[in-house]
């Protein structure tokens, strides 16, 4: 993929410089509302600059996706109840990082073919992959909990931490396998275990402590976004997810301590007996 | 320098500023930041679209074109959520009960 244009990089720069001040101001409740708007002005202005700058083919199908998922997104928010919100914020976290996963994929299968990647950014791509798919299934059943069409109850069964162990293993074996051969197969694979980890993880979460989870998942997608733009090449998306990541792993830390809990306690409580039930 | 170790230092530097920004925030702003970070991430958008439109066979062109759909509606859609949450904290009244239509009272 060639690289951008000098001016459309220097748009990015702005589209992250906006990104920083939309934390800034969604920190304080008098900026909080310019903060968000600050945010989406940047994200408007990054998405047409790679629209008229990236020397893209299939405009037309890109340009109908993009309106539909627009669309979608925005009916979606005006039309929740809300009590509904976090749920809807659980179900947007968990399609970006679908987004990010499939981004990833795709970006293998042209590694698989054309060769030439830095160790380094195969590492970032599986790391992606991976991520990518705990945030999405992980986000789901978060989703499915909140919406109360699973039990709200921690789940675990016989056998949890050994599955769980074994899951965990079997991505970091397929990660470093995808980082010696990179082929379509193992990336395929690392997305179902991805999958796999992020139910997982929060079958265990009682419905109570599910907004901390929901946090600690958004911060896992933007890492897996800021490792999607190591791919790419695409400084934009590296800033904005490390932004994401690293905001969204203290405000997890800040939530629980705000709820009287600890992490860990949130994950795994309900395999020691101690978790707070939905 | 390696050109891996700007990436490095760029990623370093970031979450310091990514930590820093947030690390006086409100509990009562809690949700709508998270909110609001959540559809930062859906920037993700412009690396779909960017293989969507380098996508050279028909299979690889629909999966991008799935990305680049989820990927607009984490960012449309977390903007447009955040935005209606903060509309309840600038209004400073009680949350609407179930089944009122904001849209209807405006």
């Amino acid at each position: 993929m060639s690289a951008p244009p000098i001016w459309a990089q220097l748009v990015y720069l702005v589209a992250a410089v906006c990104f920083v001040l939309a934390l800034k101001g969604l920190s304080s409740p008098r900026t909080a509302r310019r903060g968000n708007l600050i945010g989406a002005a940047g994200a408007a202005l990054a998405t047409v600059t790679v629209l008229v700058s990236g020397d893209l083919d299939h405009l037309l199908p890109i340009g109908i996706a993009l309106v539909v998922g627009v669309a979608l997104g925005a009916l979606g928010a005006y039309r929740v109840q809300m009590t509904q919100m976090p749920q809807l914020v659980a179900l947007f976290n968990g399609v970006g990082g679908g987004a990010a996963a499939i981004v990833a994929l795709v970006e293998l299968n042209e590694i698989a073919t054309t060769g030439g990647s830095s160790t380094f950014q195969l590492i970032a791509t599986a790391f992606t992959i991976v991520i990518g798919s705990v945030s999405f299934t992980g986000s789901i059943v978060t989703f499915l909990k909140l919406q109360e069409l699973m039990t709200t109850r921690p789940v675990t069964f016989a056998g949890y931490p050994i599955l769980y162990g074994l899951a965990l293993l079997s991505a970091i074996g397929f990660g470093v396998f995808l980082a010696l051969f990179p082929t379509m197969v193992a990336g395929i694979a690392l997305a179902v275990i991805g999958a796999g980890v992020g139910v997982l993880l929060v079958l265990p979460v009682g419905g109570a402590d599910v907004p901390i989870v929901i946090s600690l998942l958004n911060a896992f997608t933007g890492l897996s976004v800021a490792a999607s733009g190591y791919v790419l090449d695409n400084p934009l998306l590296l800033v904005a997810g490390t932004l994401v990541g690293a905001a969204g792993t203290l405000l997890t830390k800040l939530m629980a301590t705000a709820m009287g809990r600890s992490l860990g306690s949130t994950l795994f409580g309900a395999l020691k007996g101690g978790s707070t039930l939905g | 320098m390696s050109e891996a170790i700007t990436w490095l230092t760029i990623f370093v530097l970031a979450a310091f500023v990514g930590i820093e920004v947030i690390s006086k925030v409100s509990s009562t702003l809690h949700t709508p930041l998270m909110s609001g970070a959540n559809a930062i991430h859906g920037i993700i958008l412009v690396g779909a679209i960017l293989v969507a439109g380098h996508a050279d066979s028909t299979p690889i062109l629909a999966l991008s074109l799935v990305a680049v759909g989820l990927a607009a509606i984490n960012l449309a859609g977390g903007f447009v959520v955040t935005d209606r949450m903060l509309q309840m904290f600038v209004r400073k009244r009680p949350v609407p009960g179930t089944g009122t239509r904001p849209e209807v009272e405006q």
